[in-house]
């Protein structure tokens, strides 16, 4: 992968709630195209790390640098640039006082300025590809926790973006309903979506990265393959986290 | 008792009727009034602009920190003094009503406001979303379905609080029942006359905002 073009470029990057330094001085770079995997113990920046890809989460310093772009400049606009960032909560944060149809098409039309009829045709086929199209009139009350997610999924996927970003994707779910939305990532990474994840299914991660981080305090202290981090680790501490979770 | 009641209703209910009719002005100037001025204040309280939000902080504090019947002694007296044209007793009283209902107006907007799960502003901006079209689109609406319940609550309030007005004679309920009390001394009919129209009015206004809740819920 290394020798693909590089789509997010992070440098320097510090994070600070008050006294609390939550991400130091990281640099790391996700490819084109890659699929990488952010583990760690809670408190260890992962969550931080991934909301400051898209400057949810504003640094305190260093750089973003997005497509060529620095994010955390500001004299940007970064709105503009969130559109070719999707991100997906753990919470979901469907749209209560919309349809299904609606949270898909709202963001489209708004920014994208594209016809309702284009973005409603849009937002079927990708309810179809989720399973999600006898829900399209509904509103999200009516769904299940893994249906919210798909259809957060498919709303964040509407915006075609470049990177898709995930914070605990299947943590608030219901353990029969972790496995549809796995599935739904898993069709992403087979389309060659560019993924960042942050996660505690180890198996999944496992399965489908490219190349895993393991963070902790703040810092990036291990990195490589599935295989090689997660069979042979050689930090203290990736040890002693993976002897835990595995 | 009763009789007493029906007598002097029979004698004065044009006092009365002119009374409830000085209160519902009052009320439904008040209202309006303050939930346009209210609606300023919150947005100048959570535009992140420091010296607004200090100026609204303090604004907030001291309407809600002080009697109702000190700010409209307080208006009362002073705003005749400062304002280029002549005001009335009844304008200067208005005004103060207005800015302290503003106040709680406010109060609630900003509570309602802010009570939008922060979840919601997060996923609007990931997706793109300006920050107008994020507030208009995503916070607003789910905003509204709290704040207006709440803002019932106040307009009762209001409602009630215009009869400290009786105070400086400006016409409304309370200030029929002074009338019509000084000319009969009757106190406790006419008093009752006028607790019986209070109540059918807030009863009739509570059923209504009773019934535009349950509406508004009807969604999700």
């Amino acid at each position: 992968m290394s020798e693909s073009k590089e789509l997010i470029y992070v440098v320097d990057l510090c994070k600070q709630f008050g006294e609390l330094k939550v991400l130091k001085n990281i640099t790391e770079t996700i490819h084109e195209g890659e699929v990488v995997s952010i583990i760690g113990p809670s408190g260890s920046g992962k969550s931080t790390f991934l909301r400051c890809l898209n400057l949810l989460e504003k640094p305190s310093s260093g750089k973003v640098i997005f497509k060529g772009v620095d994010l955390a400049d500001k004299n940007i606009d970064v709105d503009k640039h969130r559109q070719k960032i999707g991100m997906v909560f753990q919470l979901f944060n469907v749209f209560p006082h919309m349809t299904v149809l609606e949270n898909i098409t709202l963001a489209p039309m708004l920014e994208r300025k594209i016809s309702k009829a284009q973005a409603e045709d849009q937002a079927v086929e990708l309810l179809k590809r989720v399973g999600l199209l006898d829900k399209k009139d509904e509103y999200p009350t009516r769904l299940s926790g893994g249906q919210k997610q798909r259809l957060a999924i498919v709303r964040a996927l509407a915006m075609e973006p470049d990177v898709m970003l995930f914070d605990e994707p299947t943590s608030a779910l219901d353990p029969e309903m972790v496995k549809e939305v796995l599935d739904v990532i898993k069709s992403l990474v087979v389309a060659g979506m560019t993924i960042v994840i942050v996660t505690h299914e180890m198996a999944f991660a496992r399965e489908v990265s490219d190349r895993v981080l393991f963070m902790a305090d703040g810092e990036i202290v291990e990195q490589g393959s599935p295989e090689s981090l997660f069979l042979d680790p050689k930090n203290d501490r990736t040890k002693d986290f993976l002897s835990k979770v595995l | 008792m009763i009789d007493t009641i029906i007598k002097l209703w029979s004698k004065y209910d044009y006092v009365y009727i002119d009374g409830l009719l000085g209160t519902l002005w009052l009320a439904a100037v008040t209202v309006m009034a303050a939930t346009a001025v209210g609606t300023i204040i919150a947005l100048m309280r959570l535009s992140g602009v420091r010296l607004l939000d200090r100026f609204t902080v303090l604004y907030i504090g001291v309407l809600r920190g002080t009697p109702i019947l000190l700010q409209l002694y307080f208006f009362w007296l002073t705003l005749p003094k400062i304002s280029p044209i002549t005001l009335s007793d009844t304008a200067c009283i208005v005004i103060a009503l207005i800015v302290n209902a503003s106040a709680y107006v406010a109060e609630v907007i900003r509570a309602g406001i802010q009570a939008v799960d922060k979840g919601q502003k997060e996923a609007a901006k990931s997706l793109g979303l300006s920050d107008r079209n994020t507030f208009r689109y995503i916070v607003f609406p789910q905003a509204i379905k709290n704040i207006l319940p709440a803002l019932g609550n106040v307009y009762i309030t209001m409602v009630k609080q215009t009869s400290l007005a009786s105070v400086f004679f400006v016409q409304e309920l309370m200030t029929s029942y002074r009338t019509v009390q000084s000319a009969t001394f009757l106190a406790i009919p006419s008093l009752v006359i006028v607790g019986v129209i209070y109540l059918v009015v807030t009863t009739i206004l509570s059923k209504g905002l009773d019934l535009f809740e349950r509406r508004l819920q009807r969604n999700e």
